[in-house]
């Protein structure tokens, strides 16, 4: 069936297969597509198996191997996932971080559609300067900031406090966001804000009834990226915040739950999953836009 | 917000806009309103702190003391240090062996998932999930895999494969943990490298292998002279982007080795988390993240002349 379907119309490499082929083209498929394709799969989902076995297993099939096919659990147990809601503060860190995860992606997606449409729409001389240097911003890693970051953070007061996590994420969303929506507004034409113009609205007129609306997608999208992008978040996370109660989940976990020479596998495995689920699930609702923040981004 | 609409309700009251009203239409006004948040944001918890760096990597500040300059003493003294070299060593080497393998495995991932397939977006939104979970989580569950006594990896070769007769020791001594690392690194990047690179592959024209395949182009030279020179252009900014995070990377080692066995595997980022962070010392772990800052320049520039190229090959109007 595939090889009828496969032949005519069809430009991409495996359908070009010479005729002096020994073998038919659906074996050749299989071997140089979905073989290689199925190793990729299962390498990189291999991982997220392997947590959510983990933690679902009780602690005597974890440790031992000999009795216990380790791929398959025979009695699965909820007693990690118990212990992790009620034994520890892991609702906390769920609530602390869904809170600067929403805080951050607004503030951003609030400055960053503002400076796009100041970029791409109120045109003055030198936008095109502020634009790349935004861009530019994007490029500084945190990685050679979290130090300075640190004492600035105490100056203002801030430290050991969720805000301070709030006020710093938007320094890496903030300059993708900008990007990302001045890609959008470019593709809204401008014909259409002539026209509001003519007729007398105001530009702020324009931006929220005429832009903003058009630009749904763009927002969706920028707004996934920065909730993905502060939830995972790390390094400033661990250098700013110091009491157990304000921690993220990512940090949380490694820091509170992480004791003592013997590792809680279980505990630690369901943590890490139920610290990707929201993520996870927030990202499969919306794929296709976070894959066009992605590739768009890319090809701007 | 606010104020439009109450500026839309003073216009059906008055048929004449409010001062404010004309102020929020007056273009520069209205443009310096609408930089202010973005810009502010980023001077005040970016160039600030960026520049303060600077500035702290010549003082001797610790945590809780104002440090005084002391000129490039802290550079003189990470210069002697082996521990800086030994991150510098394997920051170069972290980034140059993950960076070949996310870019060797995600274009052969692109390139396969180029092709047409049922269920071809059920299965690109899978792969990037490894890109999608906080890094530190699936750090962890690398950590798990990495366990001296529990590794999966170890059970395969021995228990199943029977290859070994010993589990392998991934992150107990310095070579093993350090490709162990850069395995995991490598997981974790192959979705993005593939996923941005199948956009770029999307914008090549069919056309094009059409004309080669006529020509009779084997399937070696459609890739090697049509695929990877149309790629050029979306590789460079991809390998940039790629080499600026890794070599800056932080989360992964500090996840699973916090930089042992005997600071085998200290990034410069996880060393200078190490000394200024933890240690207090900020001045040094300053002048430790002030020492990416060439390497970074270095891999910027890669990007600037990978665009300049795309200019030249496509004309300055496509953009």
């Amino acid at each position: 069936m595939t090889d009828v379907a496969a032949s005519p119309g069809n430009s991409n490499v495996a359908s070009a297969t010479p005729d002096t082929m020994s073998w038919d083209s659906r074996a050749r498929r299989v071997m140089m597509i979905y073989l290689p394709l199925s190793c990729f799969v299962l390498i990189l989902l291999f991982p997220f198996y392997w947590m959510g076995i983990t933690s679902f297993k009780p602690n005597a099939e974890l440790l031992n191997y000999k009795e216990h096919n380790p791929f398959w659990i025979t009695s699965p147990t909820i007693a990690h996932i118990k212990h992790l809601l009620f034994n520890t503060a892991y609702p906390t860190w769920l609530k602390t971080t869904m809170f600067v995860a929403i805080g951050s992606t607004t503030l951003s997606l609030f400055a960053s559609t503002l400076a796009a449409y100041a970029i791409e729409r109120l045109r003055f001389k030198g936008s095109p300067y502020v634009g790349l240097g935004i861009y530019l911003a994007y490029l500084v890693p945190p990685s050679i900031l979290f130090i300075p970051l640190a004492t600035v953070i105490v100056q203002f007061g801030l430290f050991d406090s969720p805000m301070a996590l709030i006020l710093v994420y938007p320094t890496f969303l903030v300059p993708f966001c900008t990007w990302l929506l001045i890609g959008y507004f470019k593709s809204i034409p401008y014909e259409l804000e002539e026209c509001a113009l003519v007729d007398g609205a105001t530009r702020l007129q324009i931006l929220r009834r005429i832009t903003l609306p058009l630009a749904v997608p763009g927002l969706i999208s920028a707004g996934i990226f920065s909730f993905t992008l502060s939830w995972n978040e790390f390094i400033y996370a661990l250098a700013f915040i110091q009491s157990g109660a304000n921690k993220t989940v990512p940090v949380a976990i490694l820091t509170e739950l992480v004791t003592g020479d013997v590792y809680q596998w279980g505990a630690l495995m369901a943590g890490s999953l139920l610290g990707s689920l929201p993520v996870a699930l927030f990202y499969s609702l919306f794929v296709d836009y976070y894959v066009s923040s992605l590739t768009g981004a890319v090809k701007e | 917000m606010s104020v439009t609409t109450l500026a839309s309700r003073r216009v059906i009251e008055h048929r004449q806009p409010g001062w404010i009203v004309r102020l929020f239409d007056y273009k520069p006004f209205l443009i310096v309103m609408c930089l202010a948040p973005a810009i502010s944001l980023l001077a005040i918890f970016l160039t600030y702190p960026l520049g303060l760096g600077v500035w702290l990597a010549f003082t001797d500040t610790t945590i809780g003391k104002r440090g005084i300059f002391i000129g490039l003493e802290n550079f003189q003294y990470l210069l002697k240090d082996p521990l800086w070299w030994n991150a510098v060593f394997y920051s170069v080497f972290y980034t140059a062996v993950a960076t070949f393998g996310k870019f060797a495995l995600g274009f052969y991932l692109a390139l396969l998932l180029n092709n047409h397939f049922r269920f071809k977006s059920i299965l690109r939104a899978i792969i990037l999930l490894p890109w999608i979970v906080p890094t530190v989580l699936s750090a962890l569950a690398f950590w798990w895999i990495y366990d001296p006594q529990f590794s999966i990896i170890s059970y395969l070769l021995v228990d199943v494969l029977h290859i070994r007769t010993s589990n392998v020791d991934f992150l107990g001594t310095p070579w093993p943990a350090r490709f162990s690392l850069i395995a995991a690194n490598i997981w974790r990047g192959i979705p993005f490298v593939a996923i941005s690179l199948l956009a770029g592959l999307q914008t090549i024209s069919p056309s094009l292998y059409e004309a080669a395949m006529l020509d009779g182009a084997t399937a070696w030279q459609r890739f090697r002279f049509i695929t990877l020179p149309m790629m050029m252009p979306i590789l460079a900014i991809v390998m940039t982007f790629s080499i600026i995070f890794t070599f800056t990377d932080f989360q992964l080692v500090y996840a699973i080795t916090r930089g042992g066995p005997v600071n085998s595997t200290h990034l410069l980022a996880t060393l200078a988390f190490q000394r200024g962070i933890a240690g207090g010392e900020l001045g040094e772990g300053a002048a430790i993240a002030v020492s990416m800052i060439p390497f970074l320049v270095f891999a910027t520039l890669f990007s600037y002349f990978g665009l300049a190229r795309r200019k030249w090959q496509q004309g300055e109007a496509n953009d």
